[in-house]
Parts: structure tokens; sequence; C-alpha cells
């Protein structure tokens, strides 16, 4: 992998830009809310219920936000298990963007713990419930979280063989070639462990029973999830770069995300048929074209992803830098509302219960995406993350700064 | 090529196993209940017949002073009592049904199959062998999964609690049972509207009642079969839907997603076999394309912009 520091550069310049500035200071309001539901408990900074057990923070920061962060087993999948190795250059932008959805989601769900203290029972197999679909999701959410940061190491260890430290530098040294080995069999496992988590995020639904209404309460929930998180996790890359590209003046690489939005357009026409194919099949049709609420959101969730599948299909928008954003958006939303309904909108306990997010959960939840959007940005700026320019083209593109690792 | 062969075989495991998911998932209507489980000749359980009941909560303060909770003031009590909370592990509700009130005990049904033990990652939630289902704060990371599994909305969590939270619901007594005692609620109850025993013999009690004054009764017991059996039994004389029970079908709430999970981790063998094929083809690509070098198809690709 230290062939890679000529290929990736981090982007380098100021530190306190206005964006990282706003960033930090949502990220820290947002912390502030922690710290108080941590001395409060929960029912001080949210409205959960008994009804609602489940809020904003677990559906958002957890079920839609490690979707969001799936970039990195979508195109893992693309680079390492069919070979496509042009994608390479996304790999590492993809991955941070992972490592931070993850880790933020991992630790959205100890905000929402109520019994935090009792986690480090985790481990101890011999109290596993083997039939509990949650616990075969923290687990592999927990274990994933692990091997993002490993897989994300070579960038680090890039940085560190250029440090003045002599130790550090021989440390690196020491590292990389186990890390070599190792590599091949993690990125496997980088590829199994969501897998398996994304689709059972689904099936946690299952036992929701009648008070999942019964457009989203399928037995095919688990490969909707799955389906769902590697359209997303495809789109959020063509976001990612493309806003990168955008943020910190850089050629586009159009070229490489309109076949990754193509990728996201399978995965949601797949997507489509079988949501389509179940309802009918499970006589539920009149129910999702009767206009009441239910069927709205249903038929919302669908124009979504017909409409962002349909522009990344046709040729034309889908080279367009700028619609390719556009379709890449509307595919996070279509499959961000499909999870959200899933887990919040198209849950009902029965009568007498109510749910509306605090403003000080929203608070939160805004701060912890904050401060993954400012970890990206200090990430990207300090490591080699983000694909180095290309040689002829890097002349002309001289605002990034100094790509101080390129030796 | 080999590559070829090996996605082919990758994506013939995940459709193999859709496809057995999916048929499994078909014929669940035509199987039913297969998969519930049978209870044991030492299943307790408890009869409440809201036609014997008077509605004077005395059972909500027997049970309130069986776990040595504060008790409120009377007025407040009798406010909080028509509905579950951290303190109160049972409650009647009042319903006007015409001119008569009408009562419906609430607490813990203590499903035979239970969603909410199901859903517990370390066993928090257990299920005994007299078929008690209590909870366990050390095992509990305060996930609120059982308040999300439970067809009944039972389960109740300590929200302004910071330190230790708890989640309470009815655990049937089980400390006065150990002790050969009654429930606290059916000790208390001055009609005996609430009674205790074996769930087979309050089930034949049940049955003989409804028999014997088919008048006096909805033509139905709660619990007998809903959600796959309940040890915790109702009757009653208006419809349950009035009185504000849910209607959560008769099938076990765990059973879907045991059919599905259990079809795709059976043995963790297809976990296992997808983890060998996915790290055979990482490796095979890692060696047979060096990192140092593009490929043919990357250089085709990223050309001049």
């Amino acid at each position: 992998m230290s062939d890679h520091a000529e290929r990736y550069a981090p982007i380098g310049g100021r530190l306190l830009t206005a964006p990282v500035i706003i960033l930090a200071a949502l990220s820290a309001m947002g912390i502030s809310f922690v710290v108080w539901r941590f001395l409060a408990g929960l029912g001080a900074v949210t409205a959960l219920n008994d009804g609602y057990p489940w809020g904003l923070w677990i559906t958002m920061d957890v079920v839609v936000g490690t979707a969001l962060a799936c970039g990195g087993y979508a195109v893992a999948v693309l680079v390492y298990l069919l070979n496509r190795r042009r994608y390479h250059p996304l790999m590492r932008s993809a991955i941070v963007t992972s490592v931070m959805g993850y880790t933020l989601g991992g630790f959205g769900v100890m905000l929402d713990l109520g019994r935090f203290y009792n986690v480090y029972q985790l481990p101890l197999f011999w109290n596993w419930n083997v039939h509990s679909v949650l616990l075969e999701v923290a687990l592999c959410i927990t274990t994933y979280i692990v091997v993002l940061w490993v897989e994300l190491s070579p960038a680090i260890l890039d940085r560190t063989a250029t440090m003045r430290s002599e130790r550090l530098r021989r440390v690196t040294a020491w590292i990389r070639p186990k890390l070599e080995i190792a590599l091949p069999f993690l990125i496997a496992l980088g590829m199994l462990l969501p897998t398996m988590h994304q689709s059972s995020l689904g099936s946690l639904m299952m036992l929701a029973g009648y008070k999942l209404h019964p457009l989203w309460q399928t037995p095919f929930l688990p490969l909707l999830f799955l389906i769902s998180c590697l359209a997303m996790g495809y789109a959020i890359v063509v976001i990612e770069s493309s806003l990168s590209a955008a943020a910190f003046r850089r050629p586009g690489e159009t070229h490489l995300l309109s076949s990754l939005g193509l990728a996201s357009s399978v995965a949601m026409w797949l997507y489509v048929g079988i949501r389509v194919v179940d309802v009918v099949r499970r006589d539920m049709l009149a129910a999702a074209v009767a206009l009441d609420r239910h069927s709205v959101l249903f038929l919302i969730e669908m124009a979504l992803f017909v409409a962002a599948a349909t522009l990344l299909t046709v040729r034309r928008t889908r080279t367009s830098a700028r619609w390719l954003f556009r379709a890449a958006v509307l595919a996070v939303a279509a499959g961000g509302l499909y999870r959200f309904s899933t887990f919040l909108l198209a849950f009902d306990p029965g009568r007498g219960w109510k749910y509306f997010p605090a403003v000080s959960e929203i608070l939160t939840t805004v701060g912890l995406f904050s401060l993954e959007i400012l970890a990206y940005v200090l990430f990207v700026k300090y490591l080699p993350i983000l694909p180095a320019p290309q040689p002829p083209a890097s002349k002309g593109v001289g605002t990034a700064g100094h790509a101080s690792v390129v030796h | 090529m080999n590559r070829r062969t090996a996605i082919t075989a990758l994506v013939g495991t995940a459709a193999a196993a859709c496809g057995v998911t999916t048929a499994r998932a078909g014929t669940h209507g035509a199987g039913a209940t297969t998969g519930a489980k049978a209870t044991s000749a030492k299943a307790v359980g408890l009869l409440y017949d809201a036609t014997m009941c008077v509605g004077c909560l005395a059972c909500v303060s027997g049970c309130a002073e069986a776990q040595a909770a504060r008790m409120a003031e009377e007025g407040r009590l009798y406010q909080e009592s028509r509905k579950l909370t951290p303190q109160a592990r049972t409650a009647v509700r009042t319903v006007k049904h015409g001119e008569a009130e009408c009562y419906m005990k609430q607490q813990c049904m203590h499903c035979i199959d239970p969603g909410c033990v199901s859903a517990c990652m370390m066993g928090a939630l257990s299920k005994d062998e007299r078929g008690i289902v209590s909870w366990d704060g050390d095992r509990c990371v305060g996930c609120r999964y059982c308040q999300v599994a439970c067809p009944f909305n039972v389960p109740r969590f300590e929200w302004n609690n910071a330190r230790n939270p708890r989640i309470v619901k009815c655990e049937m007594c089980w400390p006065r049972q150990d002790k050969g005692e009654r429930p606290a609620c059916v000790e208390s109850c001055p009609a005996e509207a609430v009674i205790f025993g074996k769930r087979e013999e309050l089930l034949t009690e049940a049955h003989r009642r409804l028999k014997e004054s088919p008048d006096g009764y909805v033509p139905r017991i709660l619990g007998e079969r809903d959600a796959g059996g309940t040890q915790v039994m109702m009757l009653s004389s208006v419809s349950f839907a009035e009185l504000g029970v849910p209607d959560v079908g008769d099938e076990p709430i765990p059973q879907t997603v045991r059919d599905v999970q259990g079809t795709l981790y059976n043995g963790f063998i297809a976990p296992t076999v997808l983890y060998g094929v996915l790290a055979a083809v990482v490796w095979r690509n890692h060696r047979m394309t060096p990192e140092t070098n593009d490929g043919p198809e990357e250089a085709e690709h990223v050309g001049p912009r």
C-alpha cells in the first residue's frame, strides 16, 4: 500500500477556514447536549417514550447514518471483488467517510443506551442470546468500526512514514509489511460485515410486528436494507467526491463517478423491482395507492427511487457532472427516506402514543453530523486521502496547496 | 475465468438464500404457528375476568406494596394507575360502555414465546421454567429493543433516571412465588377477578366460564392464542378492542424473524462460506494485480480529462 503515497495526497491549506469554524461550533453544541444527556438522562434531552423507544438518534445517526457510510463497502465490492481497479483512487476517501459515519454511528448508539455502563458485557459470549438480531448488529458494527480504522491505517502510515520522529518512522516500517499481509483478509471481512449487519438492521423491525405499517413490514426487509445501503453507498461517494472537488477546487472525476452512478442505479432498479413485487404479492397494492398518509409516504419513496435510478441510467444525465450530482442526492434521499420510514414514520405503537423529536434531540444529531464532516475535512487536509492531482494537470490546480507527502 | 466463477458462486449463494427465505415466508399463512413453543406443565399464569372486576385498584396498590415501591398519595395513585408506569407494573383501565363502566387490567402477558426475550441481546430478559418473564439489570444495556418488540406495549423505561434507568414490567411476583405465596395482585383482589394457577388449569376454567354463561362474555379468551399464546389470560363482556387491547394476531412475535434469520444464519454456514469466497477472490485479485500496476483497465479509463 506504500506505493499509494504518490497516488493520494493531502490537500493541505489553512486549518481555520469559515466552514471549519462553523462545523466546530455546531459540533460543540451537539457535544454539550451529549453531556447533558449523561447528566440528566434520556428523558431530559429526548422526546422518547415507552411507545416510541427508538427515535431520531437511532433512526438518523445509526440506521440512516451507517447507510450513508456504506461508500467504503460499496466501492470495495467494485474494486476488490469485481477487480475494477480503476476505482481505486476513490477508495481512500470512501473509507474515510465510512470510518467517520460508522464511528459516529457507534457513538450514537452509546448515547442512546440507557445503561451504557453495561456494554462491556457485549464480548461475554456465554451470555449471548444468539437469537437476538440486535446482538448480531451490535457485534458486526463494533467489529466493522475496528476493521475500517485498520483499512484506513495505510493512509495514516503514509503520513507517519514521512514524519520527523525517527521512532515513529521505525514503528511504521515495522507495521507495514504485517498490514500488507493481513489486508486482503481484512478487506474481505470489511465486505462480509456490512452485508450481515446492513441486512440485519432491516430484520430488526420484523419483531415490531403490527407496529410497522404493512407496506414496510415484509420478510424482504433484510434484502431491501442491503440493496438500499449499496445504492446509497455509491451515491454518497459521488456526492462526497463532487463536493470535495468543488470545495477544494480540484479537478472532478466525473468519468469514474458516472460509472458509480450506474452501479447505484442497478441497485435501485433491483430495489424497486423487489419492492413492487413484494407489495403485489402480499396484496398490499390497494393500500399502496390509497393516498392516505402511509400510501403517500410509500409513493414519495418509490418516486425518489425511480427518478434517481432513471437519471443515473440515462447516459446523457449520468455523464453530466451537474445531473450526476443531483441524481446522487436523490438516491441518498430515496434510501434515507426508506430507512427513516421503516424505523420511525411508518412505526405506530398504537393509540395514545406520540413522538416528535425534541429540539435538543435534533440539535444533537446536527452536531454529530457536523462533527463527522469536520473530521472528514481535517483528514483530507492532513492525510493522503484524496487522489493526487495527475502530473499534467497538477500545475493548473495549484490552489490546493502543498502536497507534502509526494516524494 | 476464475473471477467470474467466484462471482457466479457468490450470486448463486445469495440467490439461494433469498429464495429459501421467500419460500419459508410464503408458507407462513398455511404453516401458521408450527414453530410455536409449547407450554410446560409447570407454566403458571393469571386469569383476569373483567366481568368480576369492580375497578377498586386494590391490585395496583397490592402490586406497588409488594415491590416496596414508594406509594404516591391516593389521588395520584388513582390517576396513574389508569396506565402502566415504572411505578405501576399493573394498572386498571376504565372504559365507558354505554351506561356501564368496564375495566381492563394491564400488565405483562408473559407470552409463551415472548418478543422481548427474543430481542434481548444479553439475555437480560429471560423466561424461567415457570414461564415467568423477568428482567436482570446486570445484563441490560438499556437499548429498549424489548419495548419495540412487545406487541402489548408493556415494558416501561425510567426515562428520567440518568444513573440507573430500569426496564420495569410485571414479573408475576416470582419472589413471592418462591416463598409459596400468590402474586400480590391476586392476593389483594377482593372480588377474585384475578386468579392464579397453572396455565392449563386456568385455561380450562376460562372455557368453563364461557360455556356456563355464553351471554356474559365475548366468546374469546385473550391470551389463549394471541401472540402464540400468553400465560396471563383475560375474559371480558365487551370486545377487547374497545378496552384498548391491540389485535396482535396468533403468530408468535419472534416467528418471522426466526424463519428469515434462521435460514440466512443457520449454523453460521452461509456467512462462513461467504467469507471464504470473499477472502479467496480478494486475495487472488490482490496477487494478480500488483498495487503498483494500474492494469490495462485502469490505464484505459484514467486518460486525459
